[in-house]
């Protein structure tokens, strides 16, 4: 069974649809791109899929027992959180809140789970350290080890390198790549189609005409290729 | 000096003003962070006018108690402005500009309309600057305040983790499956229920700074959310002491010296945060 289904899937603001229609479906271990002009409804799909909002039509199923709290989420960072005054360790841990239901405080088995969700985005030595004296590679790192915690098995990240230089925008390919080797089912909002193309299992292109198949397939479709040839033409 | 103060220290009302005075500065510290980092600073503005006419509105119909009209109505206030800001029709902001100026003015109309003491612009100063209300307090009320005092605190303790998941990244609370609306919610009702506690002690036109100065000040030192809230109460209890202190001593408004040491204060915080931002 599929860990994430879309059937039919209507979304958008306010009763106007950006997007109709949209049937797809994520087995576990995948790796998809969701890739699509500015504007054409790849957040909104996201925050469809962790119900934070609901869907004009159709449906989302979360399969292989995963409860739609147990999705970590990676979002654009807002601009509050650039003046905010918090340690790293603070904003880990409550990557856990999902698990702690109406407990007021994390347990000891909650705190170790932040710690090596640290470790394995080495971040560990900056748990002390102000969240808003990081750089932008660091802070997105540490909003990775947030959505870690969250989550065993689904990842969903928003344009997780939007802003790094080059060094850090590899560093965190190689580390997103890393959890999808473990495991970890990856859904991906991408501006960097050479990118997906080259690493991801799966693409989904949303927009007037949209698609969804595997990466062999979309460099086939018309719809893949006229994407390729827009993207080539801007640059 | 000293000997003057002790002298005051002996009479109940002067102990009574000090007790509540500190609780006071406790509450409003705790929930600042999160008001200042939410950039919720105006609904506490706002709010503080709606109590201001709802006291109006209870000395009016001649109510024995004040607190017991001016809680539930500044509460609902709370309640509907989250809501109102939520719809959009009116942007937050605005709503909270109208609700707060439309109090002020329906209070002091109604003040003067069916005035019940021969010196208006004495009640209505006293209520907007809380100049000596403080020290009139029963002792009924003083008790009243420490119960209010003790659940703002425990609820706080207990939110601790929400408020802050909340506060730093609403989707990703929403997303991990925190009712978020109903945390905004309760955030709302603390800060209407702080917000009577301290007119008491500043009045209606002066609670803002006592709620956003202590967080602010904290702010520009510590770098974690613990620290500054834990500095913020601390900073808080300190300044609203020295300052009931100064104007015991010093026969000045009490509210009005309690925000000037709390400026003082945020003066030298920002000081010492450029200083250690440089070494």
């Amino acid at each position: 069974m599929a860990i994430l289904q879309c059937d039919n899937l209507s979304f958008g603001y306010e009763g106007r649809a950006l997007i109709r229609d949209l049937s797809f479906s994520v087995q576990a271990g995948d790796y998809l791109c969701v890739v699509g002009q500015n504007g054409s409804g790849k957040t909104t799909l996201m925050r469809t899929i962790l119900g934070l909002q609901s869907p004009l039509s159709g449906r989302v199923i979360l399969g292989d027992g995963l409860r739609q709290n147990e999705i970590g989420y990676l979002p654009q960072q807002t601009l509050i959180q650039r003046d905010f005054p918090a340690s790293v360790e603070e904003i880990v841990r409550s990557g856990c809140q999902g698990r702690l239901g109406l407990r007021p405080f994390y347990s000891a088995a909650e705190k170790q789970r932040a710690r090596e969700a640290m470790e394995k985005l080495s971040v560990s030595e900056l748990a002390r350290r102000c969240y808003r004296e990081l750089s932008g590679g660091q802070q997105q790192r540490v909003l990775l080890a947030r959505a870690l915690c969250a989550t065993e098995k689904l990842l969903l990240l928003d344009e997780p390198v939007a802003g790094l230089d080059p060094m850090a925008t590899d560093e965190m390919y190689r580390l997103i790549e890393g959890l999808n080797q473990e495991g970890i089912t990856l859904i991906m909002i991408s501006h960097d189609l050479h990118y997906a193309l080259g690493h991801a299992s799966h693409i989904l292109q949303i927009g007037r005409d949209w698609f969804f198949g595997s990466k062999a397939d979309y460099l086939r479709s018309p719809t893949g290729r006229n994407f390729l040839r827009a993207g080539r033409g801007e640059r | 000096m000293l000997q003057q103060l002790l002298t005051y220290l002996e009479y109940p009302f002067v102990r009574y003003a000090l007790i509540v005075g500190t609780l006071i500065a406790l509450c409003s510290s705790l929930f600042g962070v999160t008001l200042v980092l939410k950039r919720f600073s105006f609904i506490g503005d706002g709010l503080s006018h709606v109590a201001f006419g709802a006291i109006a509105v209870a000395s009016v119909l001649r109510l024995s108690s004040d607190m017991l009209f001016v809680l539930p109505a500044t509460v609902l206030c709370a309640v509907l402005l989250l809501r109102v800001g939520q719809n959009a029709k009116i942007k937050g902001d605005a709503a909270i500009a109208m609700m707060s100026v439309g109090a002020l003015a329906i209070g002091y109309l109604l003040m003067n309309l069916f005035s019940t003491s021969a010196n208006i612009s004495g009640d209505v100063c006293s209520t907007l600057f809380g100049s000596t209300s403080i020290l009139t307090l029963s002792k009924a009320e003083v008790w009243l305040c420490v119960a209010l005092s003790i659940l703002v605190v425990a609820v706080y303790l207990l939110f601790y983790n929400k408020i802050f998941a909340v506060t730093f990244d609403e989707s990703f609370a929403r997303a991990s499956g925190l009712s978020v609306n109903a945390c905004n919610l309760l955030i709302a009702v603390i800060i209407a229920v702080i917000i009577v506690l301290a007119m008491n002690l500043v009045g209606s036109l002066l609670i803002s700074a006592l709620v956003i100065f202590p967080a602010l000040s904290a702010m520009r030192v510590f770098r974690s959310f613990q620290a500054v809230t834990v500095c913020s109460a601390i900073v808080s209890v300190c300044a609203t002491l020295t300052g009931m202190l100064i104007s015991i001593l010093a026969e000045t408004p009490v509210g009005s010296t309690i925000v000037a040491v709390d400026i003082a204060v945020f003066a030298l915080f920002s000081l010492a945060g450029k200083i250690l931002k440089r070494a």
